[in-house]
């Protein structure tokens, strides 16, 4: 059952601190994400937004700061279980079980979380393939016979087929020719509006900020250094942001090269 | 004024204020500390693994599928392996046999070396080297392509439903492998003594039967479950700790075969100690 709390954020993130060995990648980041709400996240390559994620959703162990999912902190096995009960994850390469078929790649938590008989749960694979344009002769093939827009749609299907409050989307739309990275930014906008759910994007593309996001936030050097609304970020008044949006080498942002 | 603190030189790379005459201390310490931190880590690896083992749920499909792959698919290279350790060990009873009339315990050699040491021993030092290196690889892809993360995201626990269908398939089905090497392997010494070294094959095989005792076979079997679970055990471990793409997965697939095989030679002279003890 879900219990989400009207204007109470879904997803807090609290002074978030992370290194790894010498090299200190988050030196406190605040985050947080309304029920409904977009937000995408972009920063340079190794800022640490991957890793944002990450410890957001438990994958990783912050070395300070807290995680908050629906206004209780989520640190210890059972409520980091609770939370990704409520939660999606599109990965950046798909990350589909390349030992399952589609279907069974999609329909994952129905049948080892929920119990789901496969019958059932492969029915509903293919009703949530049908929402992001794919066809019942696809729940069969193997993830390897997929082109990368497929694999980024299988993906979206197993993300959303729980209905989650929250989804994350890591890089939704890299590696993808632009056509058919705005049709995946499309089915995004269209799917996480459907089920009225939270999102958080990470992303270099600007092509999908501007498509997806209600608010960005800007992560550099570790810190979220400027966040607002998507239509003021060609105004944003810091010049890390419009070095980033107009994709100059020259400005306050060196490039990772 | 001078700090107190030692200065950093580059990218954080401390200066080492360590004597040179201590240093090999400090490197003899390091390498005593990183070999406990591994033994401790793949300990709680596998106390963890073989925990999700015998608590539901098992999957029981995953373990089925794990069995046909790492069972049914190794029955060619234990049994050709099987085969020919037989033969060979045939012909060299034979030879030291007869420097002192002892030839005609061809046979009695041939099923007690076949069933006690070499057929559960020989079975899973190939299958550390098939199988222990196929999962590490695998599971290494699956770490470093984010497969596992997936896992996590979705809910579901990778010792539970990764690792614990590989061990348990690898403990279930080496003892029926190295069951079908021991009879390969005596059959084997059967075609040698028969064709090479003059037995009568009726009378070669009513020696071997009247001299393997239950004993011989069970302690095989035993040896080849705790190596199956080992194989299995290393090929996880190495592949979920693997990281750094296609050379951290080749690494993680080298140190299971390396460590698998380590670990069965050690495991069978420990194994056999407590046999010869127990007098089985």
């Amino acid at each position: 059952m879900t219990v989400v709390r009207d204007n109470a954020p879904i997803l807090q993130l609290r002074g978030l601190r992370k290194a790894f060995g010498a090299k200190h990648v988050l030196h406190g980041v605040d985050l947080s994400v309304k029920p409904g709400e977009s937000l995408v996240v972009i920063g340079g390559s190794g800022t640490g937004k991957s890793v944002t994620i990450k410890c957001a959703l438990g994958l990783m162990s912050p070395d300070k700061g807290e995680v908050l999912f629906d206004g209780r902190a989520a640190t210890d096995a059972k409520s980091i279980e609770t939370m990704r009960r409520r939660t999606g994850m599109l990965f950046q390469g798909g990350a589909l079980f390349d030992s399952l078929t589609v279907w069974e790649n999609v329909a994952f938590a129905l049948i080892y979380r929920d119990g789901l008989n496969r019958a059932k749960a492969r029915q509903r694979a293919i009703e949530t393939l049908a929402k992001v344009r794919l066809g019942p002769s696809v729940a069969n093939l193997r993830t390897a016979e997929l082109s990368g827009g497929m694999q980024k749609r299988v993906g979206l299907a197993r993300a959303i087929i729980g209905a989650p409050d929250l989804i994350f989307f890591d890089e939704p739309t890299t590696g993808l020719d632009p056509i058919t990275a705005d049709a995946v930014n499309n089915l995004i906008v269209e799917q996480v509006k459907a089920l009225g759910a939270a999102a958080i994007t990470i992303t270099h593309d600007m092509a999908s900020v501007r498509k997806i996001a209600d608010e960005v936030a800007m992560l550099h050097e570790g810190r979220i250094i400027w966040r607002g609304p998507a239509k003021n970020i060609d105004a944003s008044g810091s010049p890390h942001v419009d070095q980033f949006v107009h994709g100059r080498a020259d400005g306050p942002i060196q490039p990772a090269l | 004024m001078t700090s107190p603190l030692p200065m950093a030189v580059g990218a954080g790379t401390p200066v080492d204020h360590t004597p040179a005459l201590l240093r090999p201390f400090r490197l003899i310490g390091r390498t005593v500390l990183a070999a406990l931190r591994e033994i401790g880590a793949i300990s709680l690896f596998s106390a963890q693994v073989l925990i999700a083992c015998v608590t539901p749920v098992v999957y029981l499909r995953e373990v089925l599928r794990q069995c046909i792959k790492i069972g049914f698919f190794s029955l060619p290279v234990v049994g050709l392996t099987a085969v020919f350790i037989g033969a060979a060990l045939a012909l060299n009873i034979y030879t030291g046999g007869s420097r002192f009339n002892a030839e005609q315990f061809v046979p009695n050699i041939v099923v007690l070396g076949i069933t006690r040491e070499l057929g559960p021993v020989l079975a899973g030092l190939m299958l550390a080297g098939r199988v222990s290196a196929g999962i590490a690889a695998e599971i290494g892809a699956m770490r470093v392509t984010e497969q596992i993360d997936a896992l996590l995201t979705l809910s579901a626990k990778p010792s539970r439903y990764l690792y614990a269908p590989r061990v348990l398939a690898a403990i279930l089905t080496l003892p029926v492998l190295v069951l079908v090497a021991d009879i390969i392997g005596v059959m084997g010494g059967y075609l040698v003594g028969v064709g090479a070294l003059d037995f009568s094959g009726p009378a070669y095989l009513r020696t071997t039967w009247q001299f393997v005792s239950s004993g011989d076979i069970v302690s095989g079997l035993i040896k080849a479950a705790v190596f199956g679970g080992i194989i299995a055990l290393m090929g996880c471990y190495q592949g979920d700790r693997s990281k750094g793409g296609a050379g951290g997965v080749g690494r993680a697939a080298t140190l299971a075969v390396v460590g698998a095989a380590v670990l069965i030679l050690a495991s069978n002279y420990i194994l056999t100690s407590i046999f010869v003890r127990v007098g089985l």
